[in-house]
């Protein structure tokens, strides 16, 4: 294989439900003429086979052209890994709010680990895990990050394709507005009083809650900058609780900086959803 | 002095002559601009109770057609869409071969143009044709447009119009205009034309002469929704009073407010600016260009090496209030606000420029009162 000068392509997973992989084994059509320009040389979601030959282990052999990085680290083991394939990967990108935010494993930065250890493992001592889930850029540099909660395929591609033509992609910043606005979508907030996170959240869905009548729940995450103070108002306007709006803001990508203000934008004695149920 | 039964004429009398019509009807919530098959579609016996942040629809009992106000989309949807192909490339034997896209445009015929929706397209014409480098595709749409204007006899409450001197009554630029007219008389509309094809799609429809009491009608109808709107522009010098106002708090204080979301720009019926994307397939033997909306809200918008020009949203929102009201002036020679009240009732956390232009002129009477 060593005569084969097509780029080569790795997909790697840490702590995350694969979904964002899929996005790329979902890329039907696509996925020959993918494999024309690209040699796919570790991608175990799709082969058990590193370069379609030798048995691939988690660590990889390298070097690879570009990296498409699942998942968040939240192992001892996860830190070292992720090292490793930053030091055999010419690109970096990392796929989906696990890898670029945390992920919704990363509500535990919020808690106590060793409550929830206790609580959901039978034989606790076997799990060896850090306190924090955190994004991939946390511990090694990241040339692109790709949001959502999956990724979008559309952007997934259009990431490889701008790395094969050796230009930038065009994944852009702006809030999901931008996206229901261009495919004409009524805004379901002014037109029905529906809560939705759209102004203040990433595009690259394609605005597709709001074009089914529902609200933006957040999962491509924050636009630069956003006015948290302003939107927070906002949803307590459309008529959700200082609860569904803490929680709103803690799911994919809980753990966002951008984040950081809401609980104190949040109504004091509710700022402990769990306390708040009682004992389950 | 047409029926309803004319209404319906209107809408198969311009799709026979080969237009695709485009015009309100109701559709998720909302009265929406979409190509309409048959007059069936318009949105009879609907009316909207517009705020600020909030459009809801309301049922009418006197079965009118346009007794309602600007909805979220306007006119450049259709003349300046959001999203156009302008050319493609193609790698033929290591050399490259560039076409620019030549799409025939589509022929529209807007029915139901309001008269600030008139006056926009006025101020977009003469921003994207007027200059040395018309745009070819508005160009192309808009040259081919059939306009039936419709004048405005039921205003919203975030409409100001009146105070822009650009409504409720039609001021040129129409084909065809109509006022609606619901009493017990009937339902009618009394219809001119306003250029040569006007005059002829107009002799093709079921009609009689209009009487003299159903003209007066008509004009006092409009007359009084000149006075019903539900908004006011401050009656001073807005080109002078953005110049003078850049340091005012109120910047910072509509900041605080301010998502800048975008959603005032693109529902603005003058707005234009765009971005290119280039893009890509993967064999890299096929590129295109497309050119996208864009907006001054977005960080990306003044992004140069280094970072964006405009980083607060003070700054973004500032530019966007001042290009519109001010120097919109210095460079297209008019008002970029037609007084839609659409960027009112669009943005969602309620921020009314009437309402930010108002303080801003407090503010300087307050200055000049505390100067003297």
């Amino acid at each position: 294989m060593d005569t084969d000068a097509r780029p080569a392509l790795a997909v790697w997973k840490f702590a995350s439900c694969d979904g964002c992989q899929l996005t790329l084994l979902d890329c039907e059509d696509e996925l020959l003429p993918l494999a024309g320009p690209v040699r796919i040389a570790h991608f175990l979601e799709m082969s058990t086979a590193e370069d379609s030959a030798e048995p691939a282990t988690l660590a990889g052999t390298g070097p690879y052209d570009l990296s498409l990085v699942e998942g968040s680290v939240t192992t001892a083991e996860d830190v070292l890994r992720i090292h490793r394939i930053r030091r055999i990967s010419r690109r970096l990108v990392t796929i989906g709010a696990c890898a670029t935010a945390g992920g919704v494993q990363a509500l535990r930065n919020f808690a106590d680990v060793e409550e929830f250890r206790a609580a959901v493992y039978a034989s606790p001592e076997y799990i060896a895990t850090l306190d924090t889930s955190t994004p991939i850029a946390a511990h090694v540099p990241v040339d692109f990050e790709l949001r959502g909660c999956p990724i979008d395929r559309g952007q997934l591609l259009e990431v490889i394709t701008a790395f094969l033509a050796g230009r930038k992609p065009n994944v852009s910043a702006q809030s999901v507005c931008f996206q229901c606005k261009r495919r004409g979508t009524t805004c379901i907030t002014v037109a029905r009083g529906i809560p939705c996170l759209g102004p203040v959240t990433h595009a690259g869905c394609g605005a597709l809650c709001p074009a089914y009548g529902r609200g933006c729940y957040g999962c491509f995450g924050p636009v630069p900058h956003p006015n948290l103070e302003a939107m927070v108002r906002q949803l307590r306007h459309d008529g959700m609780s200082e609860r569904d709006i803490l929680r709103v803001f803690r799911t994919f990508n809980a753990a966002s900086p951008e984040y950081a203000p809401v609980p104190g934008l949040i109504a004091e004695e509710t700022t402990h959803p769990a306390a708040e149920e009682g004992p389950r | 002095m047409i029926g309803r039964d004319g209404l319906t004429a209107l809408v198969e009398v311009l799709r026979a002559r080969g237009y695709t019509v485009v015009g309100p009807t109701v559709q998720d919530g909302a009265i929406v601009l979409r190509e309409l098959e048959s007059a069936a579609q318009l949105p009879y016996g609907w009316g909207v109770d517009l705020e600020a942040g909030q459009y809801r629809l309301r049922p009418r009992t006197d079965g009118a057609a346009f007794a309602n106000a600007a909805g979220p989309q306007s006119w450049k949807t259709f003349l300046h869409p959001a999203r156009v192909r302008q050319w493609t490339a193609e790698r033929v034997d290591g050399e490259l071969v560039i076409e620019a896209d030549d799409t025939p445009p589509p022929r529209f015929a807007f029915l139901g143009v309001r008269s600030c929706d008139l006056r926009a397209v006025a101020v977009q014409d003469r921003v994207l044709t007027a200059g040395p480098h018309p745009d070819p595709t508005y160009r192309g749409r808009r040259s081919g447009a059939f306009l039936v204007a419709v004048e405005c006899t039921e205003p919203g409450g975030t409409c100001f119009c009146a105070s822009m001197g650009t409504g409720p009554a039609a001021g040129p630029g129409y084909d065809l205009v109509m006022t609606e007219l619901v009493d017990d008389a009937g339902h009618r509309f009394w219809i001119r034309g306003g250029s040569p094809e006007g005059t002829d799609v107009l002799a093709e429809l079921p009609g009689e002469p209009a009487s003299e009491a159903l003209r007066t009608a008509a004009v006092h109808a409009v007359a009084s929704a000149a006075g019903r709107m539900g908004r006011t522009m401050p009656d001073t010098d807005l080109h002078r009073l953005m110049a003078e106002t850049l340091d005012a708090p109120r910047w910072d204080d509509v900041a605080s407010r301010c998502l800048t979301c975008g959603n005032c720009t693109m529902v603005c019926p003058t707005c234009f600016c765009t971005t290119t994307e280039d893009v890509t397939d993967l064999t890299g033997n096929h590129a295109e260009r497309w050119r996208v909306w864009d907006v001054c809200f977005n960080l990306d918008f003044s992004y140069l090496p280094g970072g964006p020009v405009r980083a607060s949203p003070r700054s973004r929102y500032r530019q966007w209030l001042t290009h519109k009201l001010g120097t919109w002036y210095d460079q297209f020679g008019s008002s970029g606000c037609v007084g839609c009240g659409r960027c009112v009732v669009w943005c969602p956390v309620a921020i009314d420029i009437t309402e930010e232009a108002a303080a801003l002129h407090d503010w300087t009477r307050r200055a000049e009162d505390g100067a003297s």
